[in-house]
């Protein structure tokens, strides 16, 4: 049971080794706190609605099944959206228009349809919190990087001296795409040496 | 025809049930959006119009102009919003101005999607700064590398197209509160 579970932070980690969800991954992560929130919000999305899509499973009918995973991701996204401006509004500007994008991520659909809807809801839920763990995890990872070379902080906090000098080029997409592909090839290597 | 039955019902409950839940969920939120928002542009006035005590919101010919007044009931002069192409997207700004408008009090930037480290500093209190007294009697000007005299800013390293941005919506916006206020209120 826990393998469901520990198989999205690592062996199946859904950014660095199943390269899904890239749009997000690539465009929020200027800082630690984007990545953060980005991957709880979309972590809540992926979970709650593979609870309802597990437990709807022998109800919907083949034919319009992705329609109605459609309509249940995307009322969750919703949700998560109107939350978001109520209560944190400051990073829900600074996501901007990701948070309602959430619905086009892939990592989640791809959930529903491999996953939730063939399983227990039990099952459901390990998988899904490990994917949103993973997916988690590398947001934070890659928020980090890329704020700690671009003003020598992470999450905020002073790490660098005030000797280094801001690298404008890894708030830009550029910079996401650099330290994205570092990072994947680094897992690989810390993958293949275990 | 069963199947097409289910397949109908499926897809109409599914519907109906996310419209009555997103429904709840927006009425719980719904007030508290707009109390952030009235809450951000209640800080913006009192950020570009200092030192402001309370001010009052009346619309003239159709745009919201916050009138805004100190500590001893004087004007502090007028605060209104702006906004305009940038870079990449809107840039919509509070502007404070002086009671005869022709000196800028300060500027908020309320939203913006300009480059992050570039276009994105007109956010920094190094460029928001610059406004704070400015003369704008004749339009406010941008230099990019000289000393910026009496009515200039300095536009942002590696950001002449956000700064020049930033300076057209005031002018524009300020001419136009200008007509619309009878002069000598």
């Amino acid at each position: 049971m826990i393998r469901e579970f520990v198989k999205g932070i690592w062996k199946e980690n859904p950014v660095f080794v199943q390269v899904l969800g890239m749009c997000p991954t690539l465009a929020v992560t200027t800082s630690l706190i984007n990545g953060l929130s980005m991957g709880l919000a979309t972590t809540f999305v992926l979970v709650s609605s593979g609870l309802a899509i597990s437990a709807l499973r022998k109800l919907i009918p083949d034919q319009v099944r992705i329609a109605s995973f459609m309509i249940i991701i995307s009322s969750f996204v919703t949700v998560v959206k109107l939350l978001f401006e109520a209560h944190i509004p400051e990073i829900s500007s600074q996501l901007g228009p990701y948070l309602p994008l959430i619905v086009t991520n892939c990592i989640i659909l791809g959930r529903q349809e491999a996953f939730s809807s063939k399983q227990p809801i039990g099952k459901t839920l390990l998988d899904n919190l490990g994917m949103g763990v993973g997916f988690i995890f590398a947001l934070v990872v890659l928020g980090s990087v890329r704020e700690l070379f671009y003003q020598g902080t992470i999450g905020g906090a002073q790490v660098l001296g005030t000797w280094y000098k801001s690298m404008i080029i890894m708030v830009q997409p550029a910079g996401a795409f650099i330290s994205l592909s570092l990072l994947v090839a680094l897992f690989q290597r810390l993958s293949e040496s275990e | 025809m069963n199947k097409i039955v289910k397949m109908v019902l499926t897809l109409t409950l599914l519907g109906l049930i996310s419209g009555l839940a997103l429904s709840m969920v927006s009425n719980y939120t719904d007030p508290l959006i707009e109390q952030n928002e009235r809450k951000a542009l209640r800080e913006a006035v009192f950020y570009v119009l200092q030192p402001t005590e309370d001010y009052e919101e009346r619309t003239v010919d159709g745009k919201i102009i916050y009138e805004s007044y100190d500590e001893s009931g004087e004007p502090v002069g007028y605060a209104f919003t702006a906004s305009g192409g940038g870079y990449q997207g809107t840039i919509e700004l509070m502007v404070g101005a002086g009671t005869d408008l022709e000196e800028i009090k300060g500027i908020q930037i309320l939203a913006s999607e300009e480059t992050p480290g570039l276009g994105g500093k007109i956010r920094g209190e190094s460029f928001k700064s610059q406004f704070r007294g400015l003369e704008a009697g004749q339009g406010i000007g941008l230099v990019k590398s000289e000393e910026p005299e009496r009515g200039e800013i300095q536009a942002i390293t590696g950001a002449t197209i956000s700064s020049r941005a930033v300076v057209d919506i005031i002018n524009k916006e300020l001419n136009r509160v200008r007509d619309i206020l009878p002069e000598g209120e």
